[in-house]
């Protein structure tokens, strides 16, 4: 297969996942639509690994996958932290620091 | 047939990034988003990259993905609307969204697809296995490798500080109203000085106080247990 296809695949995640994350209310989701974003650039990265043929993009996608796992976890931390404050688990209503 | 592969993948994982943007239910989002990520560990495959795939589908599809839906059943995951619920951005945010696909499509089939070679380069035998990556993260890349341990520490302990319950900065009659701690149980109840009778409980030592006289025998300065 062309490298281009990969690449085109990639770029479609990436448009999914950022609609997701400009339309979404649920902040669950959010975050959700956030890993489809890293993970369309996770893609590229090996894509670009396998045409140069140097193993450097998947040491790239693998560090990519720790700092979303880091990402993940403060997140949900955040949402459980949110829940347990009674407050609404909506990012529209959470507007509290706007001045 | 790596092409009848790769558009059998790219279906799935595209089906599935869709499915976690317009799925309502929180919980059938991650349901979708795990399809999607293994979809994405067999693309991983098709490129080579044996030890990506793998670490793919362990650690998102694993264990992640547990942790998402952990937290979606906690949370609550209601149905609720797709839209925000903001007039300006209940026009812009779709607006927002088509403008990035529509960059990216034309940064794709202006200049970008042109200038990559198709085919991809000649490989020896071991690219992308483990010892590959591993050798790789032991000797060029082991400032990021270092600092990734650091970043998981670091975000662990995050995650549990905030996370957890607060006892002082919230009103602790918070929790008894909403049930969290139903109701203090009466001192020695349930330890291991009842079951062995060292100390009756405070029902039954009531009730003996009650009979002899009530004198010395305070609850409290007897310890031990």
């Amino acid at each position: 297969m062309d490298i281009g296809w990969y690449l085109v695949v990639s770029a479609l995640i990436f448009s999914i996942g950022a609609a997701g994350v400009l339309t979404r209310p649920n902040p669950l989701v959010i975050l959700l639509c956030l890993e489809l974003m890293l993970n369309a650039a996770n893609l590229a990265l090996v894509a670009f690994s396998r045409m140069w043929g140097t193993p450097a993009g998947q040491v790239f996608a693998l560090i990519v996958m720790v700092v979303a796992a880091c990402e993940v976890t403060v997140g949900l931390g955040l949402i459980v932290a949110i829940y347990r404050r009674q407050m609404a688990i909506n990012v529209d209503e959470l507007n509290e620091l706007r001045g | 047939m790596s092409a009848v592969l790769f558009f059998i993948a790219a279906i799935f994982a595209l089906t599935g990034a869709i499915g976690v943007v317009m799925l309502r239910n929180p919980f059938y989002s991650v349901l979708a988003l795990v399809v999607h990520l293994i979809a994405l560990a067999a693309l991983f495959l098709l490129l080579e990259a044996q030890f990506v795939a793998a670490a793919q589908v362990v650690v998102y599809a694993g264990a992640v993905m547990v942790l998402y839906v952990f937290v979606v059943a906690y949370v609550g995951g209601a149905d609720q609307p797709l839209g925000s619920g903001g007039g300006a951005l209940k026009i812009l945010g779709p607006v927002f969204a088509l403008a990035v696909a529509v960059e990216l499509c034309i940064a794709m089939l202006g200049s970008a697809l042109a200038g990559i070679s198709s085919r991809g380069a000649h490989l020896h035998t071991t690219f992308g296995t483990p010892r590959d990556i591993g050798r790789l993260f032991l000797t060029a890349y082991l400032l990021p490798f270092e600092l990734a341990s650091l970043l998981l520490m670091v975000a662990a302990v995050g995650a549990v500080v905030l996370a957890r319950r607060r006892r002082g900065l919230e009103a602790e009659e918070d929790e008894y109203e909403h049930g969290i701690v139903a109701e203090h149980r009466p001192v020695y109840t349930g330890t291991q000085a009842e079951t062995t009778g060292v100390r009756r409980t405070v029902a039954l030592e009531a009730a003996a106080e009650a009979e002899a006289e009530p004198a010395g025998t305070g609850s409290g300065s007897e310890g031990g247990w």
